[in-house]
């Protein structure tokens, strides 16, 4: 069926006007010789405003705009639920993350969890947890790109994505290379007003058109959904059964716990002074979500009401199309031409905030402090960030081209569900709990990863099912897609036995510095 | 399982007769920060906000996905014209994370800022 909207050639357009001004950007805040600080996190010298949209920047994926408005304009009622699973999640860390990450750490999550354990195996095992959850979040932003290629720019022939995907990671190669995260952080700041403001018009568009009465517009996206009114009413994604029930409070609960695990998130509270900026960050992130997930909540409806569940389904893409075909309903070429170059920006930033993430996590973790003991210099700490830039790049060009039109939606709650299950409970006992020692974190961030990969393994995403991994083979026994709410405690579990199970009392001494750099920010000498 | 109170327990006691006490490397001295009450006292005041306010916002969330898992009837339940509980709850989530915020950040700003400067100022 040919949906083709638009004109490819204003989308490309479009997308390369933002890609130049972006790497015209990206080059002129770049420093010529830049340190190991400059590299990882632009000096630390962002404010809180800018490094809050940047914070937006690195979560809002591809998944979160295309995703959940077109998971609210064919199923309705569930899709919003992720929407609130993914705000929510920002609490998490505005109470008991971002201050305490900010004033304990200087690169890497690593630097936190090793602060006062063994540093080499609690370093190895962070650098483990951060290169998985990375490696699964970027597959599925890069396989997620090959269909929005075909929706947007009208190349439909498994070579011309092949293409596109490439370039799209080359890209992303050069903004992490050339800019470091002083032009990685602008890149998703630019996305980041582009989104929000794109989103925050069609909203007010939308409400306008129906004379900003939100019932009216409901019984229109109801009217025009082959659901009818069961879109307004949970159950319409997820399902009635028991095992759907539990599925989608396992999603539900990676989602909630996930975000303040996820690398590159962590990450980006190095990038500001001190711990009162890091606090801002997370408070400007958490207003400009808000915007965004309540305006993906009616953008998702208007699209139901205005182009409907059935040429939404027909169009290439399917789902994924909602929210291109709405703008193109509402605002003609045009729009559509900017909502694509939005996408495609939010894939390019996504991905390119994973692979610095990645590639600061194997110079600083494993090279300089597992291979170096500490004592690399700076200067080559950048430069093998830089050379694992370009290994993490291809991977994702590669992982990108072969996922192509594979469903790895599951993948995106999968990341949820690692971060949750590994980092959240390490962080957490580390930050707060004096006893947690060395042999607490290596249970739990490996029984963790180990227990999510084991179940996923087992589940019904892998084998069974028509729509699994291997549909031909049947070695699913555990019977939900996201195993949050098995692996999650699980960590927990296995955190708090490595720890009281061990003799090992830990560093007093280093458990203080930890204690009181963490609250006051004080650096020893 | 965490060390809740954030009071100085028994144990801490312990760190007084360590070997590396006795040497003092140039720097801050932070076991002896760590038992100081004005320390004591700032971390008592952050875990005392920011521990119940989690367990508080994280119920809540709870709650509302059970709901919407569990009790569909309920949240089908239609309000005004086409808007049903579910979404009026949905939105509340919205206004509950968007309170927590501005009220953590208000009592960061009254509460916790001052200690923290105050303690910097004494031991820099």
């Amino acid at each position: 069926m040919s949906t083709d909207v638009g004109s490819p050639g204003l989308n490309m357009a479009v997308f390369g006007l933002f890609v130049v001004v972006t790497l015209v950007i990206v080059a002129n805040v770049n420093r010529r010789h830049a340190t190991a600080n400059d590299y990882f996190t632009a000096g630390g010298a962002f404010g809180g405003g800018k490094n809050g949209l940047a914070l937006s920047g690195d979560f809002l994926s591809a998944a979160s705009f295309l995703g959940i408005a077109g998971a609210i304009a064919i199923h309705g009622y569930d899709g919003f639920l992720f929407s609130i699973g993914f705000l929510v999640a920002w609490l998490v860390n505005l109470l008991l993350i971002a201050e305490l990450v900010r004033n304990t750490g200087r690169f890497t999550m690593g630097d936190v969890l090793s602060y006062r354990m063994r540093a080499r195996p609690v370093r190895a095992a962070a650098a483990t947890s951060t290169l998985v959850i990375s490696f699964f979040y970027m597959l599925a932003q890069m396989a997620g790109a090959g269909g929005v290629v075909a929706l947007l720019l009208g190349v439909h022939d498994g070579t011309g994505q092949a293409v596109v995907i490439t370039v799209v990671g080359v890209v992303m190669m050069l903004y992490v290379l050339v800019g470091g995260m002083r032009g990685t952080t602008w890149v998703q700041i630019i996305k980041a007003a582009m989104l929000v403001l794109c989103v925050a018009l069609m909203t007010v568009f939308l409400l306008g058109k129906f004379g900003f009465d939100l019932s009216a517009l409901l019984r229109q996206a109801a009217a025009n959904n082959v659901k009818g009114e069961r879109i307004l009413d949970p159950g319409g994604m997820f399902g009635r059964s028991g095992t759907s029930k539990l599925n989608f409070i396992s999603l539900a609960l990676a989602l909630v716990l996930g975000a303040a695990g996820l690398p590159h998130v962590l990450m980006r509270f190095y990038t500001v002074p001190n711990a009162v900026q890091a606090r801002r960050s997370v408070i400007w992130a958490v207003g400009t979500m808000t915007v965004f997930y309540l305006a993906t909540l009616i953008i998702g409806y208007g699209a139901s009401a205005l182009v409907g569940s059935r040429r939404i389904l027909s169009a290439t893409g399917g789902q994924n199309s909602a929210a291109p075909l709405l703008a193109y309903e509402i605002g003609g070429t045009l729009l559509l031409g900017v909502v694509a170059a939005v996408a495609f920006a939010t894939i390019l930033a996504v991905v390119a905030g994973l692979t610095l993430t990645a590639s600061a996590s194997f110079a600083h973790d494993v090279y300089a402090n597992i291979f170096k003991r500490g004592r690399a210099n700076p200067g080559s700490e950048v430069r093998v960030a830089r050379l694992t830039a370009v290994v993490v790049g291809g991977l994702a060009i590669a992982g990108g081209i072969l996922a192509n039109g594979q469903n790895v939606a599951f993948l995106v709650g999968l990341a949820f569900a690692f971060a949750a299950s590994a980092n959240l409970s390490t962080l957490l006992y580390s930050l707060f709990w004096r006893r947690f020692n060395t042999s607490g974190t290596l249970w739990g961030m490996y029984g963790g990863l180990v227990s999510c990969l084991a179940l996923v393994a087992v589940s019904p995403v892998v084998s069974g099912r028509p729509w699994s991994l291997f549909p031909s083979v049947d070695f699913a026994w555990f019977p939900l897609s996201n195993p949050g709410i098995v692996s999650i405690p699980v960590s927990f579990v296995l955190g708090f036995l490595g720890t009281v199970l061990s003799r090992d009392k830990g560093d007093e001494r280093k458990q203080a510095e930890m204690e009181v750099r963490s609250l006051t920010g004080l650096t020893p000498s | 399982m965490t060390h809740w109170s954030g009071r100085t327990t028994s144990a801490r006691f312990d760190g007084i007769d360590s070997p590396g006490e006795i040497e003092e490397p140039e720097g801050p001295d932070f076991v002896r920060i760590q038992q100081s009450d004005e320390f004591v006292r700032l971390r008592s005041v952050l875990r005392r906000f920011v521990f119940p306010v989690a367990l508080l916002f994280f119920g809540w969330y709870l709650g509302f996905v059970v709901l919407a898992a569990y009790f569909a009837e309920f949240m089908s339940h239609r309000l005004v014209g086409a808007i049903n509980v579910g979404l009026v709850l949905g939105l509340l989530q919205f206004v509950s994370t968007l309170l927590i915020t501005l009220w953590y950040r208000s009592y960061a700003r009254r509460r916790i800022d001052p200690r923290v400067a105050a303690l910097r100022k004494a031991h820099s």
